[in-house]
């Protein structure tokens, strides 16, 4: 049986030739940044390793530096690849806000705990 | 983009029934919610991978673990290539996700052939992939140069490596192999079971099952899934092989 009582939301996305050119242009800048943002991190893996500098300033720097890019990289994924950016804000807060809460809630907890445990374990350190 | 996402309605409207407050389908939104889900998952492995990190009083540095490539023979990591293989890795995971954007947009437009073409993009992508991961595992588990197998024949313990020092190698945690292993391995595992529902979709695409139902939305779903796999993977490399 039809209804017409049911919205077709997936009709809703369906576009034109032309937007969809501009919609290429948009994922291959995207593909670009993600490429040369991989490159750069693997570049200054394999020159500025741990081994090669040390422990100091530097690579505490470098490993910020790792996590900034890896959400950089995530966020254009999810916002651009995934589509999220363009759903209705009601939908974004719905997926992001308890995932985000959660997440550092966890890293928070298990951070401590861990410090904890060293301190415990090697109380000579 | 076009259509209800993008209607201005008032949230009276938009709240009080007879519709989706999100302007979305519900597959769609359940994908979601899975994918919620699963990386809770994932982001309870990782930090627990933290976890490991500080509670272990040595750690190994990755590029003394990883700097295999096929077909060279290289003993010690200075004879290496640090990280060049899992950076292929990554970057075909990271153009297979390309494919697959660019195969839901063709689905919008109801573009069949270049659908397909994306479509078998991904999938090869896909493959490509699954077989580094096990060149990669056979390498360091049981390779001419392997660096860490899951135990050792003769006192069946877990055998690993913490890094190199003048030339031989140096004990490190056991947890090191150990969370490796499970958290590639389930990753891994993920992009098996995207492949297999990529190849599903294909051979749906190919049927005309899409066609005939006027939209290419379960590309979209299927979509959405793949992406996640190449989003977990960002992480993966990430606090696996970077940091």
């Amino acid at each position: 049986m039809e209804r017409d009582d049911i919205i077709e939301y997936s009709l809703g996305a369906q576009h034109s030739e032309e937007e969809g050119a501009k919609i290429r242009k948009n994922i291959w800048k995207v593909t670009a940044l993600l490429s040369i943002i991989t490159l750069v991190e693997v570049i200054v893996g394999a020159t500025l390793s741990k081994t090669v500098i040390g422990d100091g300033t530097t690579w505490s720097l470098i490993k910020y530096g790792y996590i900034i890019l890896t959400l950089v990289k995530a966020g254009y994924i999810v916002l651009s690849f995934m589509h999220l950016g363009h759903e209705r804000k009601s939908f974004k807060l719905t997926v992001l806000v308890p995932y985000i809460f959660f997440i550092l809630y966890l890293i928070f907890i298990v951070v401590n705990e861990a410090l904890a445990v060293t301190e415990m374990n090697f109380p000579l350190n | 983009m076009a259509g209800e996402v993008s209607k201005a309605i008032p949230p009276k409207d938009l709240w009080e029934g007879g519709r989706s407050p999100f302007s979305m389908s519900y597959g769609k939104i359940m994908m979601w919610f899975f994918l919620i889900s699963d990386a809770l998952t994932f982001g309870a492995f990782l930090v627990s991978l933290g976890w490991f990190r500080y509670t272990a009083d040595y750690w190994p540095v990755s590029d003394q673990v990883f700097y295999h490539i096929p077909f060279v023979h290289s003993e010690l990591p200075e004879q290496g290539f640090p990280l060049a293989y899992v950076a292929f890795m990554t970057f075909i995971l990271i153009i297979s996700s390309v494919t697959m954007v660019l195969a839901v947009e063709a689905g919008h437009r109801n573009d069949k052939k270049n659908v397909i073409k994306w479509m078998v993009a991904t999938v090869i992508g896909g493959f490509v992939f699954l077989g580094s991961q096990v060149w990669e595992w056979a390498g360091i588990i049981v390779g001419p140069d392997g660096v860490f197998g899951t135990y050792d024949d003769t006192t069946m313990q877990s055998n690993f490596l913490g890094g190199w020092l003048n030339g031989a190698p140096i004990e490190g945690p056991k947890q090191y192999a150990q969370i490796f292993y499970c958290v590639t391995g389930f990753h891994g595992f993920h992009v098996f079971s995207g492949v297999m529902i990529n190849i599903v979709i294909l051979i749906n695409v190919i049927a005309g099952t899409y066609e005939k139902r006027g939209h290419y939305e379960m590309v979209e779903k299927g979509g959405l899934y793949w992406h996640f796999v190449d989003l977990v993977w960002v992480f993966v490399f990430t606090f696996f092989y970077l940091l």
